[in-house]
């Protein structure tokens, strides 16, 4: 056990899911060619100006209800001046004495014990762009570098939050929730490694009790969950050898590094830039009046707590809402099956989006454009429900109908009719299979009675599976009896 | 051609009627330009071959009857910080030596629209930092009156050209008083707008919460057809004004009695030369007549502004000059071996002193621990000044004082002295600050017989009342008319 407490502040820098970028109207398309989502604003041509991008606005706002945030009615754009290529203008627009919220939370849940962690602000800002090394991996014995664009003036939001957490598990709880409530509101789409949201550690050390914080270091280029505890591990080794051996901890900004699974000096406090922030002139003040804040307000998708709750109502398990709030176009899929249910029980749904259609459209591109509407898949699972076909035969047919675009009628139509559950025909086909096959009777009456399941097979073959298969074993059972 | 030194109007009308087509005034234009701008150097580059097309697609537009406005297929010339696509916009700056824009600001394609013809690129200070286009890097425009002195600046080209016969009227841009004083050291009309009247999207920014366009014209009249032609709120700037149309020529032929002017005593003082105080004296001598009330008044904030602005205007170049970086376009000193001695070297070559001290002052007000004395002190009496002019305003219908405390200076006189150039804005940056529409009018000549300039000011967005002052003081007075003796007709 070590003799140190951590405390833990985290900076998120979340990607907005806005089509435009925030002061132009370049797509944020991931993936585009170089340079290709570029024009005068976004490349700091002389002379181009920014307009505000309203969408962007708006969710960064729906993030700050969803954390319980103050939104505020006036808040300010300024400009953060330092140099590097991939900054176009010189400076970045973004928000610093007047941010867009204040003063929000966010529980979190460590194996089973609930913690609230303050938010302290959430400000909107543009991002810059990405240097392209040349002749090397990185930036070390490159010969040159280039620049590109498309992702420069992206909007981002940066969610500061207090320093409440103690542990690694807690940081990481902490990302896990922020980064499912910005997934499910839909303004973020939670893609560590694609740096769609990037985190930032500030770490420090002290004794239990202590009152003080010690000398806080921020750790950069942690993108992934895993690198999350490994680079708190990293840190907290280093800071408590530091101060075991009677050393003192100085203000840093370090660089985590994956594959050794160490931090590295950036920069230390004497040489943080000035950034010299001062309001932006070229964009007013975003004001945001009481109405606009509620028309948002009232448009909110449900987070992700209210969802679960609902979906416990309708008999969904929890490991099932889970699923169904991390694939959002499935979940979306889901809803809209919901919609067109009828008798179809909301479980059963479940079971089938994330089993067998989860299954049959992965290779089909998934969710994302599925290539079966939600009225068909709800039509095929009242065929199940009403006893007009099997189990078996839906995903048959759920297949085919991937396969083809053809209803679950037609597909019924051509197959010559649905289930056989009249009593009379199917008595019929299991004397004759039981006449055919006296010796694996004799079997099931001397007590093998998984023989029986021999006889069904038989049954439903001369029924070209349409035999119900429940009611044909009791047929044979009592027959045999 | 003889009608090179009419009003923009008058040329429009005889364009209209047919007597000219656009093509022979161009024609007269480009001779013009070519016998006088050796001397006068107040162009940068010229848009030629646009010119030519455009001329030639509005002479068939009159042609066939179309009904365009006033001043279709008036030559215009353009201050060379407004982005023309496909031409250089240099800023006179070695920064932009080559640089070609890829898009056209707002206010061409507004020109565009009112069917004028672009005919080039006019010299500045380098990125209109300066009061008499000394700190271009290229070369210093000379006065028209006399090629001696300094046209003003930082729009000195602009104003040369419109004064010389090389254009019927130009645009510049005024961030601390560079459209009003140069048309002051020049003897023609210049207006600054209102803060968010004139799109900004496409001037190359000085300081973004000041820099405004505007016209040079010969009359108040063409100022006012101009005013209509590149006014109006603009999607691609978020500063720009979202206000009705005005038609600003309703302004024109108006009584003004009973206008009530207001003159700061501070600006009729000993900091303001003579000559100028006399003519200006004279000018409210026919305002009077013209039925018009005069009150000297308590002001007192013109040196105040001036401290201010050199304050919040540097700070806000420092941000807007960091894009010149040698990284996308502009000047890249090649021999650098790393980034950092690429930006520094790229900087410290491409930019010129005068550049390269705004940049400084303006980092320094704005850095941690100097921030709050300087840049927050600077906003907060930027507020006084505003509230004192809407107290002003209250009680005024416009303010008038001399443009600048003095007519134009001679090449050199200032160049080694920074501090009394900045003293020569002290009566236009006020305006800037408080966002205000000013004018500077021609009043009279000082003992050396170069012009004197009159300003007056208006409440934000109140053009009008500007113009229809300016217009009536041109119907009782005759200095609007005066050439310089390089334009007598002999001489040509």
């Amino acid at each position: 056990m070590s003799h140190y407490e951590m405390v833990i502040g985290l900076e998120v820098h979340a990607q907005l899911n806005t089509n435009t970028k925030l002061f132009c109207g370049c797509s944020t398309q991931f993936g585009a060619a170089v340079n290709s989502n570029v024009c005068p604003v976004c490349l700091g041509m002389p002379g181009a100006l920014p307009v505000l991008n309203k969408d962007a606005v708006t969710m960064a706002v729906q993030a700050g209800i969803a954390l319980q945030c103050d939104i505020q009615r006036e808040s300010v754009f300024a400009r953060k001046n330092y140099f590097y290529p991939d900054l176009p203008k010189g400076y970045q627009i973004s928000q610093f004495e007047l941010p867009v919220c204040l003063s929000g939370f966010l529980d979190i849940d460590v194996d089973g014990v609930s913690k609230r962690i303050g938010i302290t602000r959430i400000h909107m800002e543009e991002d810059a762009g990405k240097l392209l090394h040349q002749g090397a991996m990185g930036i070390a014995d490159s010969t040159h570098s280039l620049v590109d664009l498309n992702r420069a003036c992206t909007p981002l939001i940066e969610i500061v939050s207090e320093p409440d957490m103690r542990s690694a598990a807690e940081a990481r709880a902490y990302v896990e929730t922020l980064r499912r409530i910005l997934r499910t509101i839909g303004v973020n789409d939670g893609n560590l490694e694609e740096g769609s949201m990037r985190v930032d550690i500030n770490i420090s050390l002290r004794r239990p009790g202590e009152q003080r914080y010690g000398t806080r270091c921020e750790v950069k280029n942690v993108n992934s969950f895993r690198s999350i505890d490994r680079a708190i591990a990293a840190e907290f080794n280093r800071q408590q050898d530091i101060l075991e051996s009677g050393g003192i901890v100085v203000q840093q900004t370090r660089n985590y590094h994956d594959d050794t699974q160490t931090t590295t000096p950036l920069r230390d406090k004497e040489d943080a830039h000035d950034y010299r922030y001062f309001p932006e002139p070229d964009l007013l003040p975003l004001i945001l009046s009481d109405e606009r804040i509620r028309s948002i307000r009232d448009a909110m998708p449900p987070l992700p707590q209210a969802i679960i709750e609902r979906y416990s109502d309708l008999g969904l398990s929890r490991v099932d809402s889970d699923i169904l709030i991390e694939e959002l176009e499935m979940r979306h899929f889901f809803e809209e099956c919901l919609q067109a249910a009828g008798d179809v029980s909301a479980k059963e749904i479940c079971k089938w989006v994330i089993g067998d259609l989860n299954a049959l459209l992965k290779p089909k591109g998934g969710f994302d454009a599925p290539v079966i509407a939600a009225s068909h898949f709800v039509r095929l699972l009242t065929l199940i429900a009403t006893d007009k076909v099997s189990g078996k035969m839906a995903k048959e047919m759920l297949a085919q109908m991937i396969d083809t675009g053809k209803s679950a009628d037609d597909l019924l139509a051509t197959m010559g009719g649905g289930q056989i559950s009249d009593e009379s025909a199917l008595l019929d086909m299991v004397k004759q299979v039981m006449a055919e096959n006296q010796d694996v009777v004799d079997k099931v009456k001397a007590g093998k009675t998984a023989s029986a399941n021999f006889l069904m097979g038989q049954v439903m073959k001369r029924s070209q599976g349409k035999a119900k298969p429940d009611l044909v074993m009791s047929l044979i059972m009592s027959e045999i009896k | 051609m003889k009608e090179l030194f009419v009003s923009a109007v008058e040329i429009g009308k005889r364009l209209k009627n047919r007597s000219l087509t656009c093509k022979q005034v161009l024609d007269a234009t480009y001779q013009r330009i070519d016998a006088v701008d050796h001397q006068v150097k107040a162009y940068v580059s010229l848009m030629t071959e646009s010119a030519y097309q455009q001329a030639d697609a509005v002479d068939k537009l009159l042609d066939a009857g179309q009904e365009l406005g006033p001043l279709a297929g008036v030559p215009i010339a353009i201050k060379d910080n407004i982005c023309t696509k496909g031409y250089r916009t240099t800023c006179s700056s070695k920064m932009l030596e080559h640089f070609v824009a890829p898009y056209d600001a707002t206010v061409m394609t507004k020109l565009h629209q009112g069917h004028l013809i672009s005919i080039g690129k006019t010299n500045l200070d380098e990125f209109a930092m300066g009061s008499s286009t000394e700190n271009s890097a290229f070369f210093t425009s000379r006065n028209p009156w006399n090629l001696d002195y300094v046209p003003g600046g930082s729009s000195g080209g602009s104003s040369a050209a419109v004064v010389a016969g090389e254009a019927f009227l130009s645009l510049g841009s005024d961030t601390g008083g560079s459209i009003r004083q140069p048309a002051s050291f020049c003897g023609i009309v210049g207006i600054k707008p209102s803060y968010g009247r004139v799109s900004r999207y496409g001037l190359v920014a000085f300081a973004s919460s000041l820099d405004q366009i505007g016209p040079f014209t010969r009359t108040v009249e063409d100022a006012a057809h101009i005013l209509n032609v590149i006014c109006g709120s603009d999607p691609l700037d978020s500063t720009s004004a979202d206000l009705p149309p005005v038609d600003f020529s309703s302004a024109l032929g108006k009584d003004i009695k009973g206008l009530k002017i207001g003159v700061p005593r501070e600006m009729m003082g000993d900091k303001v030369a003579l000559d100028v105080r006399e003519a200006i004296e004279k000018a409210l001598d026919v305002y009077r007549s013209l039925g018009a009330t005069v009150d000297i008044i308590d002001f007192d904030m013109f040196e105040y502004a001036v401290s201010t602005y050199y304050i919040i205007a540097p700070a806000e170049a420092s941000a807007n000059l960091a894009r010149f970086d040698g990284v996308r376009y502009g000047y890249r000193d090649m021999s650098a071996k790393n980034l950092k001695d690429m930006f520094t070297q790229s900087r410290g070559q491409g930019f010129g002193h005068e550049v390269q001290r705004r940049i400084l002052l303006g980092t320094y007000v704005l850095s941690s621990g100097y921030y709050d004395a300087y840049y927050l002190r600077a906003q907060k009496v930027r507020t006084l000044i505003k509230d004192r002019f809407a107290k002003f305003f209250s009680q005024y219908d416009v303010m008038i004082t001399p443009t600048s405390p003095s007519a134009a200076f001679k090449v050199g006189d200032h160049a080694s002295d920074p501090l009394a150039m900045y003293l020569a804005d002290i009566a236009t940056i006020p305006a800037n600050m408080a966002g205000l529409p000013g004018m500077s009018i021609p009043c009279g000549f000082s003992k050396d017989g170069l012009p004197i300039g009159l300003q007056i000011l208006g409440k934000a967005y109140d053009e009008l009342t500007v113009l229809k002052a300016g217009d009536a003081y041109q119907h009782a007075t005759q200095f609007h008319l005066q050439q310089p003796a390089m334009n007598r007709v002999e001489a040509i």
